[in-house]
């Protein structure tokens, strides 16, 4: 799996990770002046009429802050959201959301200024994923190194550029709350599930999900069913298609028992079973209701919908003649 | 001037206050580094100082030295130890080329727990440093740099701040 996902994060190396970024606000005296007083820097070059901007703000001009850069155009900048990033560095770090690296901190940044920024300045940017590193275990967590290289410009003029290398790590586990400090509400004991990754290819399977209904993709010219969804039918590549809901029967086609490693919200070990459907199509999740050794290649299962935090409801399945009073939902 | 020079060292402490400060002056709303409390979901202890504020102390620290003439060319920053609330990060520069008006010096910021920042920095200073810091570094008349050096150089009287004002 891991190696899987290697492989996966390196294909984005190369592609866009800002296009047509533009900055929020021109070069300006105020923000040169909260930076300097934040920092302490008394540098009289930064203030006066022939002012510029302390070099090292080169980033902050970048930023989107409180409320984000505004989305782009669809098809002219490949932009999504109100991070200003491409798709592909969206979809590179959803990747690595949904294994588990959810968190992020900043390791290395590399800046060279061509020239000076004055207020009035207003900067453009443009940025790269130039490498995803393979699989690294820090103090803080085990994760993977991201790095983006950044061409800060002011009209056709190239004033700055700027390589910024981030860490999306899986938090090591969290050190207990400080005693002295106050706890004015109950802590949040366990971390969360990581978030699905839901794209434009497999929205309607979480729409689905969210009215408790099993949907399977089916090709609108030659009926092939198919799950999870994809953009196109693999038995006949046609882009058409409609749906049919899963009656919810199944078997375990196939099983693993996750031992090690553990990650944030899940105890192992725990079974993650290959789940074929009866409609003849297999989808991977859990098997509750029995004990992650008691599952069975061949086991009868029924699909339920379990609900694990107030954002997160997942298709399950539960072992056929397994009550309700035995379930473990929330355990893997 | 030349390569093996020693910056004065500078204390910085780390407040709250400016963990916060410079993350909201570099327009920076990760929550590590206002929220004490989602910092420590995330497996940090306490909420820490992020990487623009470093690389703007880094910045800051080299044209202290050299003065207002100097203009930063280039800045890389390697982060190690977090810059966490209470601790102090102590920054030593040191003198690793000079080509030209090009000076490369090596920053090392400490912290309590460790090395909280290596890095490099470029800068282009004034010919008056390069000069005024020859002449108190060799006790030579100025003949090396005389052709950078194109007024009055027998009474170069640039002051180099050794330490840098709060």
């Amino acid at each position: 799996m891991v190696e899987d996902l290697s492989v996966r994060l390196k294909v984005y190396e190369g592609r866009a990770a800002v296009v047509g970024g533009v900055g929020k606000d021109p070069v300006n005296s105020p923000m040169i002046r909260h930076w300097c007083e934040a920092v302490g820097d008394t540098n009289p070059a930064y203030t006066g009429p022939d002012a510029i901007a302390p070099p090292t703000m080169l980033q902050v001009w970048t930023m989107g802050g409180l409320s984000g850069h505004p989305p782009g155009e669809a098809g002219r900048t490949g932009r999504t959201g109100r991070t200003g990033r491409s798709e592909a560095y969206e979809e590179l770090l959803a990747l690595l959301d949904g294994a588990g690296y959810t968190s992020v901190v900043a390791t290395d940044c590399e800046q060279e200024y061509p020239r000076a920024l004055r207020p009035g300045d207003e900067i453009t940017f443009d940025s790269v994923i130039e490498s995803v590193s393979e699989r690294k275990t820090t103090r803080l967590g085990t994760g993977y190194f991201v790095t983006t290289r950044m061409d800060v410009r002011v009209g056709d003029e190239l004033v700055g550029t700027h390589r910024f290398r981030i860490l999306k790590y899986a938090p090591a586990a969290a050190p207990p709350p400080k005693r002295s400090e106050p706890q004015p509400q109950p802590q949040k004991q366990r971390p969360q599930r990581p978030r699905p990754v839901i794209n434009r290819d497999n929205a309607g399977f979480w729409e689905g999900v969210e009215r408790h209904r099993l949907l399977i993709q089916r090709c609108a010219d030659c009926a092939t069913l198919r799950l999870p969804w994809l953009p196109g039918c693999n038995a006949c590549g046609s882009p058409e298609w409609d749906t049919v809901e899963a009656c919810g029967d199944g078997t375990v086609h196939s099983y693993v028992v996750m031992h090690h490693p553990p990650f944030p919200a899940f105890d192992p070990p725990y079974a993650v079973g290959l789940i074929e459907l009866v409609e003849g199509v297999r989808m991977v999740s859990n098997v509750i209701g029995v004990p992650y050794d008691k599952v069975r290649i061949g086991m009868p299962v029924r699909l339920e919908f379990a609900c694990y935090d107030e954002e997160l409801e997942l298709p399950v399945f539960r072992a056929a003649g397994a009550g309700e009073a035995t379930a473990e939902v929330g355990r893997g | 001037m030349r390569a093996g020079d020693v910056f004065a060292p500078l204390e910085v402490e780390i407040t709250r206050t400016l963990v916060v400060a410079g993350a909201i002056a570099s327009r920076d709303f990760q929550d590590v580094h206002h929220d004490p409390e989602l910092a420590r979901r995330r497996g940090s202890p306490d909420v820490f100082m992020n990487i623009l504020t470093t690389n703007g102390l880094v910045g800051r620290y080299v044209t202290d030295h050299f003065g207002p003439s100097a203009v930063l060319r280039k800045v890389a920053i390697r982060l190690g130890a977090p810059n966490y609330p209470g601790d102090t990060m102590v920054l030593t520069g040191t003198v690793e080329a000079v080509d030209g008006d090009l000076v490369t010096v090596k920053v090392i910021g400490d912290n309590g727990i460790g090395r909280h920042v290596t890095g490099t920095v470029v800068v282009t200073v004034g010919t008056g440093v390069l000069a005024a810091d020859t002449i108190t570094a060799t006790a030579e008349p100025v003949t090396a740099r005389t052709d950078r050096v194109t007024a009055r150089t027998d009474r170069v009287t640039v002051t180099l701040p050794t330490g840098a004002p709060q």
